[in-house]
């Protein structure tokens, strides 16, 4: 396979602008297609190949194509960032300064919960706490729309997560920011918001829901991974990728 | 989107305004030899470090589909390298046509303004309207089609009317689209996908629109042509004098400069 950068790469690159983030299957599909509407060599397992490619192109301009799971379904996404800042100030063309201190207020609730979620009341008090311009309820309302029409959280029963492509996007963020409380899960070691918790409290170790999922899948009695005790929680269902792809 | 703009907007505000209006103003290309010596001033790692910001600050003024002026580039991301801005630039159009298969078109030569636009053959499916993912677009593209199937130009009242027919009423809030006239009469003119004028001597005053110098780059007529012909199980060629203007090599070459 070539290790020049085409036209191919070029329209992947395009759509990958466009969306912002794909889901992994959508990834593979749009690979085939654009090495098909350029009639470039196509070999379905060359995906992360072809995307170096790309990225040893973006790297000089701080952008890179990224890899991260849904903490939702377990699949993987790849999303287009930018890591010129690591802030998020980067989202500063976009919202204006109390609307990002209030997003921050709401990644604050979300990392020091239990279970990665933020519920709307919670935020919505928040909102009287903004030390650069209050806001007032109906423009928080409005403005955790538009964060969720952006993809930078999601929603769900009034209740707010992160969304896959903030976790990808914003990792060296969080990372610096929340260094203390925000923990990986156990067996994918990537940051866990929302998840299960072991409850013996000298261990405490976190592990995604699609993470259990897998792990926990056909034994008869689980066990924490780490302390050996009784994994309490309910074991959820693999979920067969792409059943039910969410965007 | 991935992309933002790197200096935050709080900032740019609050430096002094007044000054920086007159360096606007006042700027123009630096000469050659001007260019020569201040490259002796900077290592070429700066010199791709400030093309890299001007990549990003033009690719999220394009996600918006916001024309660029040369001036906001050069006050806002250039700044003090503004000396050597020709070779700045230089690097970035490389940087679109290579990595990204854009190219930065000047479509004002007089104010200096500029718009990105797709290289990659539109006749493919390479452009997002042929795979409109974004609703707005759909709505963009029938608008284009009615333009373009009336010879060029009509009145407002053709479009309002052709969009209340699929629904889409100008007078009512949209779910999608929010205040559609809005959406059509600054947004996309905005964008320069549409112009929107008034006819001359009229009273009360009459608008008409126009495909704009975006449409013109961005949007395949041979495409069109098949969308129609698909909606009225016709053949393309039925529609003679737009199947001629489609299929014309100014037409094809497509990122060619505005023919208007
Ligand atoms: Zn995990
Ligand atoms: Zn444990």
């Amino acid at each position: 396979m070539s290790r020049q950068m085409g036209d191919s790469h070029r329209r992947f690159l395009q759509t990958m602008m466009a969306n912002g983030i794909v889901d992994e299957q959508g990834a593979k599909t749009l690979y085939q297609r654009c090495c098909e509407i350029h009639n470039t060599q196509y070999a379905p397992d060359k995906l992360d190949e072809f995307i170096d490619i790309l990225n040893s192109r973006l790297q000089p301009l701080f952008m890179q194509i990224r890899k991260g799971m849904s903490e939702e379904n377990g699949q993987q996404y790849y999303a287009l960032v930018n890591m010129a800042e690591t802030d998020v100030t980067r989202m500063s063309s976009d919202y204006a300064d109390n609307e990002l201190e209030l997003f921050q207020k709401t990644m604050d609730l979300i990392v020091s919960s239990e279970n990665g979620k933020a519920c709307s009341t919670d935020i919505l008090n928040s909102a009287d706490t903004l030390t650069t311009k209050k806001l007032k309820k109906s423009e928080t309302e409005h403005l955790l729309q538009r964060l969720v029409h952006d993809k930078w959280l999601t929603e769900k029963r009034g209740e707010y997560t992160l969304s896959t492509r903030c976790i990808i996007e914003m990792e060296p963020y969080i990372r610096t920011m929340y260094q203390d409380q925000v923990k990986v899960c156990h067996i994918c070691h990537n940051f866990a918001f929302q998840c299960q918790i072991c409850e013996n409290p000298a261990c405490s170790i976190k592990i995604h829901n699609p993470c259990v999922a897998r792990y926990f899948k056909g034994r008869s009695e689980p066990r924490c991974p780490a302390c050996d005790d009784f994994w309490p929680h309910e074991i959820p269902e693999v979920r067969r990728p792409h059943s039910h792809s969410r965007k | 989107m991935a992309q933002r703009r790197r200096q935050s907007a709080p900032q740019n505000q609050s430096q002094a305004a007044a000054q920086e209006e007159d360096d606007d103003l006042t700027f123009t290309q630096p000469s050659t030899s001007q260019v020569q010596r201040g490259l002796e001033k900077v290592t070429n790692a700066q010199v791709d470090q400030k093309t890299a910001e001007v990549v990003q600050y033009v690719l999220v003024k394009d996600q918006k589909k916001i024309p660029i002026r040369r001036a906001d580039l050069v006050k806002h991301v250039v700044k003090e390298y503004r000396n050597i801005y020709p070779e700045i630039i230089k690097r970035a159009v490389r940087t679109f046509d290579q990595v990204f298969g854009l190219s930065l078109v000047e479509i004002d030569t007089k104010n200096h303004i500029y718009i990105l636009v797709n290289k990659l053959d539109k006749e493919e499916g390479a452009s997002q309207f042929n795979n409109p993912t974004n609703p707005k677009i759909g709505l963009l593209f029938v608008i284009l089609s009615v333009i373009f199937m009336k010879g060029g130009v009509v009145r407002e009242n053709l479009i309002w009317n052709t969009l209340k027919k699929l629904r889409v009423d100008p007078g009512e809030k949209h779910e999608e689209f929010g205040d559609v006239k809005k959406v059509v009469t600054d947004e996309f003119v905005r964008q320069r996908y549409l112009e929107y004028a008034r006819i001359p001597h009229t009273e009360p005053a009459e608008y008409e629109f126009r495909w704009g110098q975006r449409a013109d780059m961005e949007v395949s007529k041979a495409k069109i042509l098949e969308f129609m012909g698909q909606l009225h199980e016709q053949e393309p060629q039925s529609w003679s004098q737009q199947y001629r203007e489609a299929h014309s090599s100014s037409a094809q070459t497509g990122t060619s400069s505005s023919q208007r």
